[in-house]
């Protein structure tokens, strides 16, 4: 420390203590930072989705559907669930770094509004959900997808995963907060996922497989989200489809959040 | 707001108002007492300094004071305010550096200290108190450089700065220095005694002695979730004994015999140097040693040299730890309630 500054650092006064929201936005500061430094995040969380885009519709897409541009209306919808979903492993990875290095230990002794820290990892995911959904769409349009809703039916099934992703992301919060390495967080969400997105209508109609996975598949939640974004992109949504579809995420929000609460508060 | 650091530079031990004050505090894990019935005051404008080794319950106290953790029976009270009941205002008046550097290693300095200065409720002036920041800890340098490539002295810097965005009234510190280089350390240690010197008590964790040596007013030594002594680091040596007698002899041939008036006359194992003809053994004061030195010279034993080598901390730990205290070498000044409670 310089001796001559020793004065002027120690005599500086309190601001005006702030209030919750100022505290959240500090956080959704952090989270924009971390989209900065850490450019490459972005990377991993296109890759699989533009693999799993340009691999089903050029490998499968003529056996499963006949030709190309028919699978890619099919597929595209659903490629994004998987995106928003895998991407909501995320936050969970994130916030079980941070508890790892101690940071939330420090935050937790600032007299702040002391829920604010997940206020930046909800920041952190609305733009890493926009930005990837945003992405795998344009690959899509690329390919020859064309949505027969427009951009009210895209902008629609946007806001729709942005419901998904706020409710998935719940689920690996609550893990990141159990589970202090954030790489078994990414394993153990993966493990979860996979199944999840796989024995679901996003890749292959359901009517083909044996009846005991086709009776999985129509209660899958991850089905009735794709449902609802086909139907919202591609015509044909009904109100029935869109509300089975919200109904997990919300179940999830109302059980989770205060689980998350409880288990942030609970030392 | 709400803070007056005029309040803090009052360096009057008989100050009336602890920064800390602890009482019977108690904490469990499971079925490990981590804390186990301890008491704690520490004056204002002090630096404080609470000694043990690893796992003796070091961290879980600062985290019970700091308020990240409740502690399953007693109270206490930081700067007036309990820390259950008020912790908002316990956080108010403190800053806490734990013991791994607890930055986001993937922004750079400034952006932490940045996001530290946001917090409290600095605006436009953020950046303006970061880069202050920087300057004052010598760190401007790697301002814009992802704290996860700094080093681990520039961490302890840029982590200590975060604490002091705001000055706190009382500024916990778990070990500091812990993985630190010597040059490193020395740096951190100036830097407390700087801001000691602006009124700031501090409370830190250390397990190396000399830490505790270099910088603390006070020690308090905890093993095992007990507080076993506390007191200056003189009362504390002076309660361990006082040191070491080491004798060089004129005639290696004396050793034996120089051997056996050492053993008797002290009470202690005497240890024979490998370079030969030089003994050393405990020695409980310098009365005793002097006497030694006596008997020594009067069974006409040359020598070439003797010391009184100051005993030190690592052999105050030990005597505290293991046997030393309780078998009664204690003085009145270090409190053994905790002893008392084990034997």
């Amino acid at each position: 420390m310089r001796h001559d500054q020793d004065l002027s650092i120690i005599q500086v006064k309190r601001p005006a203590e702030p209030g919750a929201l100022s505290n959240a936005i500090a956080f959704g500061w952090r989270a924009v930072l971390k989209f900065k430094h850490v450019p490459e995040q972005l990377f991993d969380l296109v890759m699989t989705p533009i693999m799993f885009t340009l691999l089903f519709t050029f490998v499968f897409g003529g056996a499963l559907a006949g030709d190309v541009d028919s699978y890619l209306t099919y597929f595209l919808p659903g490629i994004l669930v998987q995106t928003v979903v895998f991407n909501s492993v995320y936050s969970g990875m994130a916030l079980s770094t941070d508890l790892e290095k101690g940071l939330f230990d420090r935050f937790r002794t600032l007299p702040i509004w002391s829920l604010s820290p997940f206020a930046g990892l909800m920041v952190g995911d609305v733009i890493r959900h926009m930005i990837a959904s945003l992405i795998v769409l344009f690959i899509g349009m690329l390919l020859g997808f064309r949505a027969e809703m427009g951009i009210l039916g895209v902008a629609a099934a946007f806001g729709l995963l942005l419901i998904i992703g706020f409710g998935a992301g719940w689920v690996f919060i609550v893990l990141g907060l159990l589970i202090r390495t954030p790489n078994t967080v990414m394993t153990l969400g993966f493990t979860g996922i996979m199944p999840l997105v796989f024995a679901s209508n996003i890749m292959v109609d359901p009517s083909t497989m044996p009846d005991w996975l086709e009776w999985f598949v129509e209660i899958n939640p991850v089905s009735h989200m794709t449902t609802a974004m086909r139907g919202l992109m591609n015509g044909g949504i009904t109100w029935d489809v869109f509300f089975l579809a919200l109904l997990v995420p919300v179940l999830l929000t109302i059980i989770l959040a205060p689980v998350t609460l409880w288990l942030f508060r609970k030392e | 707001m709400k803070k007056d650091l005029n309040q803090t530079h009052n360096h009057s031990p008989n100050d009336s108002q602890w920064a800390i004050s602890a009482k019977g505090i108690v904490k469990r894990f499971a079925t490990n007492v981590a804390l186990n019935n301890i008491d704690l005051e520490v004056p204002q404008g002090m630096i404080f300094g609470i000694l043990g080794p690893n796992g003796a319950g070091k961290t879980t106290l600062l985290r019970v004071l700091s308020t990240l953790i409740k502690p399953d029976d007693g109270s206490a009270k930081v700067m007036g305010h309990d820390v259950v009941t008020h912790a908002h205002d316990v956080r108010l008046s403190i800053s806490m550096t734990g013991q791994f550097a607890s930055l986001d290693e993937e922004l750079t300095g400034r952006e932490n200290l940045m996001l530290q200065a946001k917090l409290l409720g600095f605006r436009r002036q953020a950046g303006k108190r970061a880069d202050d920041l920087l300057h004052a800890f010598e760190l401007e340098a790697a301002a814009q450089r992802q704290v996860k490539k700094y080093s681990g002295g520039m961490r302890r810097k840029l982590d200590i700065a975060a604490s002091l965005v705001v000055t706190p009234e009382i500024l916990f510190l778990d070990e500091p220095t812990t993985g630190l280089d010597p040059k490193a350390r020395k740096g951190i240690w100036r830097m407390i005694r700087a801001l000691a010197e602006q009124g700031v008590t501090i409370l830190l964790t250390t397990q190396y002695l000399e830490e505790a040596e270099q910088l603390a007013d006070r020690i308090a030594v905890i093993d095992n979730g007990k507080k076993i002594a506390e007191g200056t680091v003189r009362e504390l040596k002076t309660a361990a004994g006082s040191g070491v007698l080491r004798v060089t002899l004129t005639n290696p041939r004396q050793m034996e015999e120089a051997e056996k008036i050492l053993a008797t006359s002290l009470g202690n194992s005497v240890n024979q140097n490998a370079e030969g003809g030089v003994l050393s053994a405990r020695a409980e004061s310098t009365e005793a040693a002097n006497q030694t030195v006596a008997q020594l010279i009067e069974s006409g034993i040359g020598l070439d040299g003797f010391a009184m080598e100051s005993a030190s901390l690592e052999e105050v730990f030990f005597a505290l730890t293991g046997h030393g205290l309780i078998n009664g070498e204690t003085n009145d000044e270090i409190n053994k309630e905790g002893v008392e409670n084990e034997a």
